[in-house]
């Protein structure tokens, strides 16, 4: 399996990037070569082996179903680029 | 002997008898900092002003319960939360996050009463192993300042290295705590998966990261865990186990503990000068008592393409949070949402972040994700039964941290495939889940070389326990960098 420079600008749209001309030529080469590395796991014979989901035997972590405080509003939008009466604020999402 | 030279247990003795007060400590880093960071570059952000203020606030509270840990100076890794001390993951997207809440370990360094000097530089979102992939600075090696300090924890050791902070704290996922360590000459314990809460800790590979101490000794870091173990409601991966006295484990008694010592540590692509450090370190275990046997954990082999798609795919996920809306630096005049995303995303990433994330797209993307994702998490439960399967027989195994010593700044950078290859003995005990920490075992060159010792899930004891004797009977730790 080889990657391509549409390959390439597929995924970097689904992850919310966007890539330069030369960043898209170095990922293609990059991304090949590491997938050719990883190709080597299929020397593997996996059949019915269970893939991993957690390394430590722990299932099902529940709390008790209380309210508890949260960070009050003021102090989470300190950090927020933009805001408006309490919310984040984004551009305009529908026109 | 200088301050530093001392453990952290000695230094408490000496406040404890008022032959120095934490003023004197703290005022102390900041002048080695301000001597010695110009070349080492450890520091992002200093916490100046509020940890002088907090060292006279103890200074005047004398009757205060005194810890260990009590007025100790402490640089924490910069994808830690500390609340109104900025933490940016030493990444762009984060240049301007001051976070309002303090992570769980940090608080439990406050509670214990030591004081934070500041935040350490490492590899942006701690995906490196040199720090070269910092957005700020280089963080050179303290014995020789053209070399990396390893990552992504490179500013936590070099730090401790150069004697500017007691203690660090870093986060390992594929070996970023002992690597760095073993790289500048220092203890770097990687708890086992779970010990520590991750509450606060800006995530990189959930199924892998762990928190731990940096430390100049042994002794040191068992005390550090003692502070940071323990279970934690807001990480529901945090296990609910009992935390044992790590310092009274610190016996100096290992006779009959048997080591296995796998061969695919010790092949190929390893530096004969630091395989010859490694069999001494084992010589000195036998003369201690121990007994070692050659083993095999026989998917070592498969060990870095199965983190590099795990790693990779849970980043692409985790990172997703990270798209200009509610923290960080959102790019100037979006044309809408989509392209506040693609554009806060872009300018805010590094190229190494930049390639992960899409390595983990496409490696969940449809229609792939059989082929690698699931494969990955097969090939990894065969990993941790090769653990598995030497923990029946063996209490602990040993090798190196690292297949080299620390290399010189850029030459690996642009081959990343070379430079996760350096990571060959530490990623199969990320996957397996275990704990494992790096002690200082000789020079090769001139540089410092790290011995590695694994051990079974939350047996920390042991580990620190094989740990510290091989340490005692050794005097590689009090080895320093000239400065």
């Amino acid at each position: 399996m080889s990657i391509t420079v549409k390959d390439v600008e597929h995924v970097a749209n689904l992850a919310r990037l966007e890539l330069t001309e030369a960043e898209k030529e170095q990922f293609t080469g990059q991304l090949n070569a590491i997938l050719k590395y990883a190709e080597k796991l299929n020397e593997l014979n996996t059949d019915g082996i269970e893939p991993t989901s957690h390394v430590r035997p722990m299932y099902n972590v529940m709390r008790e179903d209380k309210v508890a405080e949260s960070l009050p509003i003021e102090k989470v939008l300190l950090n927020a680029p933009d805001e408006e009466d309490g919310q984040f604020k984004v551009p305009a999402v529908l026109e | 002997m200088s301050l530093f030279d001392l453990r952290l247990s000695e230094v408490h003795n000496r406040l404890h008898h008022k032959d120095l007060s934490v003023s004197e400590l703290v005022d102390a880093s900041f002048k080695r900092i301000g001597e010695t960071d110009e070349r080492i570059g450890s520091f992002l952000t200093l916490n100046e002003e509020a940890a002088r203020l907090e060292a006279r606030k103890l200074d005047d509270n004398a009757s205060a319960e005194r810890g260990i840990l009590y007025g100790l100076p402490v640089g924490v890794k910069d994808n830690m939360v500390t609340e109104g001390l900025r933490t940016t993951c030493a990444s762009q997207f984060l240049s301007n996050y001051n976070p309002i809440y303090d992570g769980t370990a940090v608080s439990k360094l406050r509670e214990a009463q030591s004081v934070i000097i500041g935040k350490l530089n490492m590899d942006e979102f701690a995906m490196g192993g040199s720090n070269e992939n910092s957005a700020f600075k280089v963080t050179r090696n303290p014995w020789d300042l053209s070399r990396v300090p390893g990552g992504s924890s490179g500013g936590s050791a070099a730090a401790v290295a150069a004697g500017q902070v007691y203690y660090a704290l870093g986060s390992d996922t594929g070996g970023s705590i002992r690597q760095p360590a073993a790289y500048c000459g220092v203890v770097g314990l990687k708890p086992t998966y779970g010990l520590v809460s991750r509450y606060g800790l800006v995530a990189f590979a959930s199924s892998l990261d762990q928190i731990g101490p940096i430390t100049k000794n042994v002794e040191d870091a068992a005390v550090v865990l003692q502070a940071i173990a323990g279970h934690d409601q807001r990480d529901s991966t945090s296990a609910n186990v009992e935390i044992p006295d790590y310092l009274s484990q610190l016996t100096g008694d290992v006779k009959g503990l048997r080591i296995g010592v796998p061969k695919e540590y010790l092949g190929e692509g390893i530096d004969p000068q630091v395989k010859q450090r490694v069999m001494e370190a084992l010589k000195q275990f036998e003369s201690l008592g121990a007994v070692w046997e050659e083993i095999s954990l026989p998917h070592t082999d498969y060990a870095i393409a199965t983190y590099y798609l795990l790693a990779s795919s849970e980043a692409s996920s985790n990172l997703a949070r990270f798209d200009g809306v509610r923290y960080g630096v959102r790019a100037e005049n979006p044309d809408n949402l989509i392209d506040l995303y693609r554009r806060s995303r872009s300018e805010g990433f590094g190229p190494e972040v930049k390639r992960r994330i899409m390595l983990g797209t496409y490696a969940l993307s449809s229609g792939y994700y059989d082929a690698y994702y699931k494969k990955a998490q097969q090939v990894r439960t065969l990993i941790k039964q090769d653990f598995d399967q030497a923990f029946e027989k063996y209490d602990i195994i040993v090798g190196p941290t690292a297949p080299t010593v620390a290399f010189p700044i850029g030459a690996q950078v642009g081959d990343p495939l070379t430079m996760y290859l350096n990571d060959i003995c530490t990623i199969p005990v990320s996957l397996a889940g275990v704990p494992a920490i790096s002690v200082p075992c000789g020079l090769a060159d001139g540089m410092p070389v790290g011995l590695q010792i694994i051990g079974k899930p939350f047996d920390e004891a042991t580990v620190l326990r094989a740990a510290h004797a091989y340490e005692e009977s050794t005097d590689h730790h009090k080895l320093r960098a000239a400065l």
